[in-house]
């Protein structure tokens, strides 16, 4: 106790300066905690992808559709639980810069593959019993303010209806939450029987097709005889584990970690180096103050931890307030307001965040605690 | 006239005095500069993707021509035109001729997988299905290494960005399309504009191999004047043969880079405020410390007669002046890292890659640097007021 109080005096000594020190470190770690949330929203839910699902696409690429009839083709390679199709719609809600996305699926069958997709048994069944019924992701819905019962209108941009109509309406039936803090709940989801019936063009062509594997060890083993079942075949496929299909995704819009590790080694540099010589600073100042504390009975130790536990004090609370504040600027939403499939700071890097704080603390703190431990009680007080 | 110099002669000797005194203090002018010099830095360096991305949109697109796509659709990859549809739009009114004909070229875009070199994941590379006509209808296209590939050939020229950022590109190598092996016979490039990222093969290669029939998705046409562009675009959109939409390319190629655009300068600028805001926390410290460790000296000047409006300012200077050194370090660094650095990403309107070259402009060196000072005067203006204010009786007192 008597510690604290000494440090806290200390601390109290030069308000300002501790305040603007304190000041610059919430920033380092407000800066941390948001990029953080950027990366995660970046890496678009590799975190969630299932271990026990693969991605089938045609070989040359993803935009080239596969015939609706290679599910069942799929469903009897050995292995292979379940397959459904997924397609890319690309539609426009009011502007294009509304982006979200739109897909036709089965709903029975989809639900089925994504357990993590929650939707209330009630708002199933009448999606089961609407035809140009859709389920909105909770994030989207609020997004766009959107309630169950209102009717969508979404441009087609690749899919116009029979007759080129591109206008498609959607009833909205139902919102769906995420099971996990990561799964996406900013997708448009609607009937794929609508879909395939309304279509000008492309009939029974799908994008993808999402697949479950029934032992998760022998996922390289089952994606390799898939695309053996269709080699040859006008529409050769490329299986792969969904991590790594998304992960492959997240690449093509570049080395996004890196550059995140790199801005915040860059902040973090910065903030050492000017609280790392207000520190030193400080404890320069008061070399006649420690030399006193020494001549009535501090041990040299105790000098040592008395200032480390300033630093610590410091790098503690502006740390945690900084983390706190960029909790609280994610929860706030995305910077492209909703574009950002997922966007939360993830646990892993919370903590890597308080590491961090303690390792600024010992980079500040350790120099200047050493400087004050050798402090000897008759040179200091000469001065 | 006299009391003008006067105050300008005091302001000069505090500031030299000032400065003098800069090596005792030197660990905290330092930090002040190189916290500065790093938001400079950083922030300098995330705007140049943008600008890089921004710059080769620019190049893309062509004065006074245009793209025409079907209507609705709001890229090349989602349009979709007959090879009839592309015939009535080189007849429209206003289309530059040569003697050969019409400078209209009907294109087809597709996307195919290739290793991206840095990641080695696939990553989606524009292939353009092309006519005779493409290379009227650009500015700057010109072989590199090689040679042009023959025509009805299943034969591929690559773009130098392209070739860059994705494995399996080089001259001799071959990619592999509708289970053909289709080989690259020749490196182009083409003014820096986003042509630089695809892969060229004849338009009626590609159309089988991607099961496309006699169909295109784009068409790229000179006018023969940038005036003539509201005739072209009536006479399509009125022709009730046809559902398309011209488009200004200047135009085209700005709403496609928008949403990359506005996502990383919001971003650059978020991160540059949010670190800018620490630095400036830090320059406060710096000088608070510097006009507390001055105290006495600051008020046996007034006692001797300086002003306070002087002493203000030449702690103004001083912070401005670690500012100006922290922001000129920070651009420098900024440019010699990042100018011309080449990358690739993903366009999310094109859904498909794009090769760019960071983009240090000086435009953005100035906003850099301006950014650095405005730090360094708010930084300042505290100190130096608090400098000023301080009574003279009090600060001498002190130790």
């Amino acid at each position: 106790m008597r510690y604290l109080y000494l440090v806290w005096s200390n601390l109290k000594r030069k308000k300002l300066r501790t305040l603007l020190t304190l000041l610059s470190i919430t920033v380092a770690f407000m800066l941390f905690g948001y990029l953080a949330a950027i990366k995660q929203g970046f890496s678009q839910g590799i975190d969630v992808a299932g271990l026990d699902r693969l991605i089938v696409r045609d070989k040359i690429s993803i935009i080239q559709l596969l015939p609706e009839a290679y599910e069942s083709r799929i469903e009897q390679v050995e292995g292979v639980v379940d397959a459904v199709h997924q397609t890319w719609f690309g539609g426009v809600y009011q502007k294009p810069s509304n982006f979200f996305a739109q897909l036709p699926v089965e709903p029975e069958g989809y639900l089925a593959m994504y357990p993590e997709i929650l939707l209330s048994e009630a708002e199933f069944e009448a999606w089961k019993g609407t035809r140009s019924g859709a389920i909105a992701g909770r994030g989207l819905a609020d997004r766009f303010d959107w309630k169950v019962g209102d009717r969508i209108p979404i441009n087609a941009t690749i899919w116009p209806r029979e007759g080129g109509e591109r206008t498609w309406e959607f009833d909205l039936v139902g919102i769906y939450d995420g099971a996990e803090k990561g799964t996406d709940t900013s997708s448009f989801l609607f009937r794929y029987d609508f879909f395939e019936e309304s279509r000008q063009f492309g009939k029974g062509l799908v994008g993808w097709y999402t697949v479950r594997v029934a032992d998760p060890d022998r996922a390289a083993e089952i994606a390799a005889l898939i695309d053996a079942e269709f080699a040859n075949s006008p529409n050769e496929t490329k299986t792969e584990p969904e991590g790594a299909f998304l992960q492959g995704f997240a690449n093509q819009v570049g080395n996004i970690g890196f550059i995140m590790m790199a801005i915040v080694a860059a902040v973090f540099f910065t903030i050492l180096l000017v609280a790392g010589n207000t520190m030193a600073y400080a404890v320069r100042e008061r070399t006649s103050e420690l030399a006193v504390l020494k001549a009535i009975g501090f041990s040299d130790r105790g000098v040592f931890g008395l200032i480390l536990a300033e630093a610590l004090v410091i790098a503690g609370l502006g740390g945690v307030t900084g983390l706190l504040l960029a909790w609280l600027l994610v929860a706030m939403g995305d910077p492209t307001g909703g574009s950002i499939p997922v966007f939360y700071i993830p646990t892993r890097d919370l903590l890597l965040g308080l590491a961090l704080i303690a390792v600024m603390a010992l980079a500040t703190g350790t120099l200047p605690a050493l400087q004050a431990q050798r402090l000897r009680i008759a040179d200091a007080l000469r001065r | 006239m006299g009391g003008m110099f006067n105050w300008i002669g005091q302001i000069a000797s505090i500031v030299l005095f000032n400065l003098k005194t800069v090596p005792q203090r030197l660990g905290f002018s330092a930090s002040a500069i190189f916290g500065i010099a790093g938001v400079v830095a950083v922030m300098v360096g995330v705007l140049s993707i943008a600008e890089g991305i921004l710059q080769t949109m620019e190049n893309s697109a062509v004065p006074g021509s245009v793209i025409v796509l079907r209507s609705g659709a709001d890229s090349e990859m989602m349009s979709g035109l007959m090879g009839d549809d592309t015939r009535l739009i080189a007849q429209g009114p206003g289309i530059a001729r040569n003697d050969q004909g019409a400078l209209a070229s009907p294109e087809l875009f597709v996307i195919i997988n290739l290793p991206k070199r840095n990641t080695g994941t696939d990553a989606n590379v524009p292939l353009r299905g092309v006519t005779r006509t493409a290379f009227e209808v650009r500015d700057g296209f010109e072989m590199v290494e090689g040679r042009l590939f023959e025509w009805g050939l299943n034969e591929v020229i690559v773009g130098v960005g392209a070739q860059r950022e994705f494995e399996g590109l080089d001259i001799g190598s071959s990619i592999e399309v509708a289970k053909e092996q289709w080989p690259v016979v020749g490196v182009f490039r083409a003014g820096g504009s986003l042509a630089e990222t695809e892969i060229w093969v004849d338009a009626s290669v590609l159309q089988p191999a991607y099961r496309r029939g006699n169909s295109y998705q784009s068409v790229y046409a000179k006018l023969e004047s940038p005036g003539a562009f509201q005739e072209f675009k009536d006479a399509l959109t009125s022709d009730p043969r046809l559902n398309v939409k011209a488009m200004r390319q200047s135009d085209y190629y700005a709403e496609q880079s928008t949403v990359l655009y506005n996502l990383i300068t919001g971003l650059g600028s978020l991160i540059a405020v949010i670190m800018g805001l620490g630095a400036m926390f830090g320059a406060l410290n710096t000088m608070y410390t510097a006009v507390a460790s001055r105290g006495r000296e600051m008020a046996t000047l007034r006692a001797l007669g300086f002003r306070p409006g002087p002493v203000v300012i030449a702690v103004l200077i001083e912070s401005l002046l670690l500012a100006l050194v922290g922001g000129l370090i920070g651009a420098a660094l900024a440019w010699w890292a990042f100018d011309g650095f080449r990358a690739a990403t993903l366009n999310f309107s094109s859904f498909s890659q794009i090769a760019f070259a960071f983009d240090v402009s000086p435009a953005l060196l100035i906003r850099g640097v301006s950014f650095a000072l405005l730090i360094g005067l708010i930084g300042g203006l505290f100190p130096a007021v608090r400098a000023a204010r301080q009574p003279v009786s009090e600060a001498l007192r002190e130790l």
